[in-house]
């Protein structure tokens, strides 16, 4: 049994208690974790840390004996993460063992300054290593959370809305990149289906550039509805976009385009053969595109 | 050998795909059409496709193909009832049918040729040197 190993599993409980007071002391985060917890996590790493150099690889965390110091460490980096840790907080966790570990080396080894030397050394490697797979566990928990919470807003922000019997309103928030036409498609053409509507609003009043890319993604969409048997209407054309689509030469005249939700809203009505009457017959008028008329020759 | 019936209700044709194609199908499926609107003088063809799931740019072809078709033998298509993901599969193809009328249903389908077969002959009509 080597050096390292020997210290480790004779001074364990001392060990152990002397790492538990001094993060109590240093980085404890008493609003985060509580103290019966720590003290769990503590013994069982370091049970498993004596495992690990009581085996045939003492200093190599990537063999099999470490599997479970690594489990362990994995699980306590993840779980901190998701309370709120900082990183540093995590490393810290593995690396303040290193005082009282030292501490224990120098007791046993006073005579010899080479061993102590050497041991330190071993030490110092194994506890790098173990705090190196901390911060690596605590970044892929990470990871993790950022690519859910972008495919949470990928599927929030593509809601298709039903506006009146037959008419289906879309309306974009946020650049159309490929992926997000896909689902915008998706998500419009089965609700198309579902709610037999036979026109569709598309309203880009939220998108804040329209460039050649937006606009082809914008006619696939467009086109593949109207396969479907659907009609598509372009609204909420802010003045900055339509000069950018005749800039940039966008052929967008197959397309219907309005201005406003509200006057596609209009079109759509007039063209399924309904009208729009006030109730009280002030200004009733014939169908909404003729309000519009009367509302512009004002 | 399978066949895709072709049914007559009265100047219109009926076609109802209820299996997946295959080439040889779609090609029968074409001489079928274009036989009966002939024999029979039809002036509407109604194509339904909600069954069909699996398309490729050869089907697509022939959709657009029979469309073109009967309209050179005096006869109006329309498609109906597309699936979004064949819809979808279909533009990415980059097939986008500019000659085919759609519709989502085959009710609303059946409006769409009536209105298209009476436009059709009220522009023969229109054509008529005035006297």
């Amino acid at each position: 049994m080597n050096q390292l190993a020997e210290i480790i599993s004779r001074n364990e409980d001392k060990i152990r208690a002397e790492w538990i007071d001094g993060m109590t002391r240093s980085v404890q985060r008493a609003d985060l974790i509580s103290k019966a917890e720590l003290d769990e996590q503590c013994g069982a790493l370091l049970g498993a840390i004596v495992a690990g150099v009581k085996s045939s690889a003492p200093t190599d965390v990537s063999a099999a004996s470490w599997e479970s110091a690594r489990e362990l460490l994995q699980s306590i980096s993840a779980s901190r993460a998701r309370q709120g840790f900082s990183p540093v907080d995590v490393a810290t966790f593995v690396l303040s063992l290193k005082q009282p570990l030292f501490a224990s080396i120098r007791d046993t080894l006073k005579g010899s300054q080479d061993e102590m030397f050497k041991t330190v050394w071993a030490a110092t490697e194994l506890l790098d290593r173990l705090a190196l797979i901390t911060t690596e566990a605590y970044m892929a928990t990470r990871e993790e959370l950022i690519t859910r919470q972008q495919q949470e807003l990928l599927e929030l922000s593509t809601p298709v809305v039903k506006l009146w019997d037959g008419i289906l309103a879309l309306p974009i928030i946020g650049t159309l990149d490929s992926s997000r036409t896909q689902m915008v498609m998706e998500s419009l053409l089965q609700t198309v289906v579902a709610t037999n509507s036979k026109y569709a609003i598309i309203d880009i009043t939220g998108v804040p550039t329209v460039d050649t890319l937006v606009a082809q993604h914008l006619l696939k969409t467009i086109t593949a509805a109207r396969l479907m048997g659907a009609e598509c209407i372009i609204s909420g054309v802010r003045p900055q976009i339509a000069q950018t689509i005749v800039h940039l030469g966008i052929n967008l005249e197959d397309v219907v385009t309005k201005a406003k939700l509200s006057d596609a809203f209009a079109l759509a009505l007039d063209r399924s053969g309904r009208t729009v009457t006030r109730k009280d017959g002030v200004r009733a008028s014939a169908n909404p595109i003729s309000t519009l008329l009367e509302k512009r020759e004002e | 050998m399978e066949r895709i019936p072709v049914l007559r209700m009265g100047s219109l044709l009926l076609v109802t795909i209820q299996v997946d194609m295959h080439d040889k199908l779609a090609l029968q499926l074409q001489d079928d059409i274009t036989q009966r609107i002939s024999d029979f003088g039809s002036t509407g063809v109604l194509i339904d496709i909600s069954s069909l799931e699996i398309v490729d740019s050869f089907i697509g072809r022939m959709l657009a193909n029979i469309a073109a078709m009967s309209r050179v033998l005096g006869a109006e298509a329309v498609v109906v009832g597309m699936q979004p993901a064949v819809a979808i599969t279909l533009v990415e193809l980059g097939m986008s049918l500019p000659g085919v009328r759609t519709a989502l249903s085959v009710e609303a389908g059946m409006e769409l040729l009536m209105s298209a077969v009476a436009k059709a002959a009220r522009g023969w009509e229109d054509d008529r040197p005035q006297t």
